[in-house]
C-alpha cells in the first residue's frame, strides 16, 4: 500500500531520515518506533505530502503523492493538534471532515455512537470548542476523525501519547477491530514499546532516521525491542 | 527575588516576536513615538496659553473643573485597553518564590505602564509653564503630586475592576447622567470635584490624603490580586461556551458548503476575525471624508472612485488580503484532507462577494449627499465583486503570515503582510479604477465614467476561472514554503 524508494530528507547538512526501501503491504498493521528525533513525524508528513523529500519517491496505492492528490480520498491522518480545528465543537469537526469525505450528519451520528465509550463522555455535548478540550481529549477528537469515512490507510502518530490508561486500553481495542477485515493499512508511531507490540504485526525501529530493525511481531520482541533501546 | 522578576521583564521584552522586526521598521517605530511624544508636549506647553487665548483668566482652575472627567477618560481607556498582568504568573506559582513578592512584583510593574507615564508629557510641562506665569511653587508642587496620585489610583482601581463590565458601565452610566446634569444646569458635578483639585493647589498639604487613597487602593488592589491567585481563580482563562451550529441552509452547496459554513464559525468565534468584521465596518464611513466635500485636496473627481473602492471594501481588503492565513493554524489538515483548493478558495471568494454586496445596502445613507455620492459606492462595489475578490485572493496566496485567531496581535498589518508581489497587486485594486473614471470622465462625462468602471468590474467575471487557476497553481506551488511558515508559531 504504501512503498519508499531511497527516501531521503536532509536541512541542511543533516539528513533526518534516509530509507533505502520499505513497503508496507495493504492491511497490515504497522509500527514505527524509535527515540526523539528518529524521524517518526518526518516519515508520516513524507507520506502526507506535508514535506518534500530532498530525494527519493513514495507511492500510496500506487499513486507518487507529491505528484498526484489521488491519494487523498483514501488516507488519513492525525498527527497532532494543527489537524484540529480549534474554533469548532467536537462534533462539528466530525461533521466536517464527514462532508469531506462524503458522509452526511446521519452517517456521522451512527458512526461516532460506536466511540461513546472511547469518548467517556468527555467530548460530545461538552459545549466546550476544540481549542478548550484537554490534551487527552483532543487527541480523542483527532484519532475518531481520521476514522471517519472508512479510509484504506490510516497514520496515527503517538495516538496513546496522552491517553487516560481506560483510553489507552480502549483505542488497542479499535485499532484490533480496524483490521479484522484486512482492508486497512494502520501506521502508528509510539514511545510505549508495550502499546505497539500489542497492536502491531510488524515493527520498525529508526534510529537518526535509518531503519535498524524490521521486526515481525512475536513473543519475544518486547523483550527485543527493550534490549535494543537500553543500548 | 525581584532580581529575577526583573531579569525575566528584560528577557520577555527584548525576546518578543514584535520585537524582532527588522532595523527600518524598528527606526520607523521609534519616530512614531517621538512624534507623539513631541505632540503631547508641546499640548502641555502649549495648552495653558491656549485656555488663556480662550478667554480663561485662569487655566489651572480651569483644568481642575474639568479633571473629573479626564480621569474618568483615563478609566475607560485603561478599562479597555491596559492588559492585565495575569499570564506570566502561572509559571511562577509552583516556584520557590512568596506570594506576596509576585503579588507586588505584578503590581508595581503595572505601575511602569505606558497609560500612567503618558500624561506626564502633559502634566509636567504644563506645571512648569504655570510655575513660569507665577503660579505658586508650593502650590505647584501639593497640585501635581496629588494629581499624580490620582493617576496611579487609577490604574490599580482597574485592576480591581478588572472584568467586571456590570460594575464598569453603571459607573459608566452614573458619569453619562451627572455630564448630562451638568449641561442641563440640574446639578453640577465638577462644581464639588474642582474644590478638590484646586485645594490640592491652595492647600498643598491636602495632596497627602491623595497619597494616603492610593496607599488604601494599592493595598486593596494586592489583596484582591493575591486571593485570585488560584488556577481556577483570576489566573482562569475565560471559556467561551461553546454551541453547535449547523448552518443547514448551506447544506445544498455540497463541500463548498461545508467550507462556508466553517468560514462564518471562523469569523464568529475569533477575537482576531471579529476585530477584523468590526474594523471593515468603519471603512462604511470612510466616505464621510470625501463626499461632503470636507478636504480640498480631494476635489478631484477621480478620489470619489478611491472613497467608493474603499466603503465597499473593508472586508474585502481586511479579510481577502490574508486568505489562506486564516486557516493557517490547521493547514496541515487542510493539505491532507480529501479537498480540492478550487472548492476552499471558493468560499472566500463567496464571502467576500457577500461581504461587498452587504456593505454597498448598508452605504445607502450616502444617499444624503446626493445620488452621484452613492453611485460612486455602488459602481466601486461592483469593480470591488469584479476584480479586486480576484486580486486581493490573488496577493493572499504570496502572503505566508500564520494568523493568530485567538489574539489581536498585529491586526493593523503585519510587515511580512506587504511584499513587493502584494503591493504590486494594489495598483490594479485602486488606482486602475481611478484611471478608468477619469478617462470616462474627462472623454464623454461623469456618468460615462462611472460606467466604465461598472463594465470593467463586469468585465471582470469573465475572468473568475481563469484567476482561480492561477491562484491554485500558486497554491500548489507555494504549499511547502506555506506549510513550513505556519508552522513558526512567533
Amino acid at each position: 500500500m504504501i512503498q519508499a524508494n531511497s527516501l531521503s530528507k536532509r536541512y541542511g547538512e543533516k539528513t533526518v531520515l534516509n530509507i533505502e526501501s520499505l513497503e508496507i503491504p495493504k492491511g497490515e498493521s504497522f509500527g514505527l518506533v524509535g527515540n526523539n528525533g528518529a524521524g517518526k513525524t518526518t516519515f508520516f508528513s513524507l507520506i502526507l505530502d506535508l514535506i518534500q523529500p530532498s530525494s527519493g519517491r513514495i507511492f500510496n496505492n500506487g499513486i507518487q503523492v507529491n505528484k498526484s492528490e489521488a491519494w487523498k480520498p483514501i488516507t488519513s491522518a492525525f498527527i497532532d493538534e494543527s489537524f484540529l480545528i480549534g474554533y469548532l465543537t467536537p462534533e462539528e469537526y466530525f461533521y466536517f471532515i464527514g462532508e469531506l469525505r462524503g458522509l452526511n450528519k446521519a452517517d456521522v451520528e451512527a458512526m461516532l455512537s460506536g466511540f461513546e465509550d472511547f469518548f467517556n463522555q468527555e467530548v460530545l455535548g461538552q459545549k466546550k470548542y476544540l481549542r478548550d478540550l484537554s490534551k487527552g481529549n483532543q487527541k480523542k477528537v483527532g484519532i475518531v476523525a481520521a476514522l471517519i469515512g472508512q479510509p484504506g490507510v490510516i497514520i496515527l502518530d503517538e495516538p496513546f501519547a496522552n491517553l487516560d490508561p481506560t483510553t489507552q486500553i480502549r483505542l488497542k481495542k479499535i485499532i484490533r477491530v480496524l483490521m479484522e477485515n484486512r482492508e486497512r493499512t494502520v501506521l502508528v508511531s509510539s514511545h510505549d514499546l508495550i502499546h505497539v507490540t500489542e497492536v502491531c504485526e510488524r515493527i520498525v525501529v529508526l534510529e537518526k532516521g535509518e531503519i535498524v530493525r524490521d521486526i515481525k511481531t512475536s513473543n519475544e520482541t518486547l523483550k527485543e525491542l527493550e534490549l535494543f533501546f537500553a543500548g | 527575588m525581584f532580581r529575577h522578576f526583573i531579569r525575566l521583564q528584560w528577557k520577555s521584552f527584548f525576546r518578543a516576536a514584535s520585537f524582532k522586526t527588522n532595523l527600518a521598521f524598528r527606526i520607523l517605530m521609534i519616530f512614531g513615538v517621538l512624534y507623539f511624544v513631541a505632540v503631547f508636549l508641546a499640548l502641555g506647553v502649549g495648552s495653558f496659553y491656549l485656555i488663556r487665548d480662550a478667554g480663561v483668566s485662569d487655566p489651572l482652575q480651569w483644568v481642575n473643573r474639568y479633571m473629573i472627567y479626564y480621569l474618568a477618560g483615563d478609566l475607560y481607556m485603561r478599562y479597555m485597553l491596559q492588559r492585565m498582568p495575569v499570564m506570566n504568573i502561572r509559571p511562577m506559582l509552583y516556584l520557590p518564590f512568596k506570594k506576596n513578592e509576585i503579588v507586588y512584583f505584578s503590581l508595581a510593574k503595572t505601575a511602569t505602564s505606558f497609560f500612567n507615564w503618558a500624561h506626564a508629557f502633559f502634566f509636567l510641562p504644563f506645571t512648569i509653564v504655570l510655575w513660569k506665569e507665577g503660579y505658586s511653587f508650593e502650590g505647584l508642587i501639593g497640585w501635581h503630586l496629588g494629581i499624580m496620585a490620582l493617576f496611579y489610583c487609577n490604574n490599580f482601581i482597574n485592576i480591581l475592576i478588572n472584568n467586571k463590565d456590570k460594575l464598569f458601565y453603571s459607573l459608566l452610566g452614573l458619569l453619562a447622567i451627572t455630564g448630562l446634569s451638568q449641561y442641563y444646569g440640574w446639578f453640577d458635578l465638577t462644581r464639588y470635584s474642582f474644590e478638590v483639585f484646586n485645594m490640592f493647589y491652595t492647600l498643598p498639604v491636602t495632596a497627602i490624603a491623595s497619597w494616603l487613597v492610593l496607599v488604601i487602593v494599592i493595598w486593596n488592589a494586592a489583596r484582591y490580586f493575591k486571593n485570585r491567585m488560584y488556577l481556577d481563580g483570576g489566573l482562569q482563562i475565560k471559556r467561551e461556551i461553546a454551541k453547535t451550529e449547523d448552518f443547514e441552509w448551506l447544506n445544498r452547496l455540497g463541500n463548498l458548503g461545508s467550507f462556508l459554513k466553517n468560514d462564518i464559525k471562523l469569523i464568529k468565534r475569533n477575537k482576531r476575525s471579529r476585530t477584523t468584521v468590526i474594523m471593515s465596518g468603519l471603512f462604511l464611513f470612510y466616505g464621510l471624508v470625501f463626499f461632503p466635500g470636507g478636504i480640498d485636496s480631494y476635489e478631484h473627481p477621480a478620489w470619489n472612485i478611491f472613497a467608493g473602492i474603499f466603503v465597499s471594501g473593508g472586508f474585502l481588503f481586511s479579510f481577502g488580503q490574508f486568505v489562506p492565513s486564516w486557516d493557517s493554524a490547521y493547514y496541515p489538515l487542510i493539505m491532507s484532507q480529501n479537498i480540492r483548493y478550487r472548492e476552499y478558495i471558493m468560499s472566500k471568494w463567496y464571502l467576500v462577494i457577500f461581504a461587498t454586496a452587504l456593505s454597498a445596502v448598508l452605504a445607502l445613507f450616502y444617499l444624503y449627499f446626493g445620488w452621484e455620492a452613492y453611485l460612486a459606492v455602488l459602481v466601486g462595489a461592483i469593480y470591488n465583486m469584479g476584480v479586486n475578490s480576484h486580486l486581493v485572493l490573488w496577493g493572499g496566496a504570496y502572503i505566508k503570515t500564520p494568523i493568530h485567531l485567538t489574539s489581536n496581535r498585529n491586526v493593523l498589518g503585519d510587515k511580512q503582510a506587504f511584499n513587493v508581489k502584494t503591493l504590486l497587486l494594489i495598483l490594479p485594486k485602486i488606482l486602475l479604477p481611478m484611471l478608468i473614471y477619469g478617462l470616462g470622465h474627462y472623454w464623454i462625462s461623469p456618468v460615462a465614467g462611472y460606467a466604465f468602471v461598472a463594465f470593467a468590474g463586469l468585465l471582470g467575471f469573465a475572468f473568475k476561472n481563469s484567476v482561480f487557476r492561477k491562484i491554485e497553481s500558486i497554491y500548489k506551488k507555494e504549499k511547502y514554503k506555506t506549510l513550513k511558515a505556519y508552522q513558526q508559531k512567533n
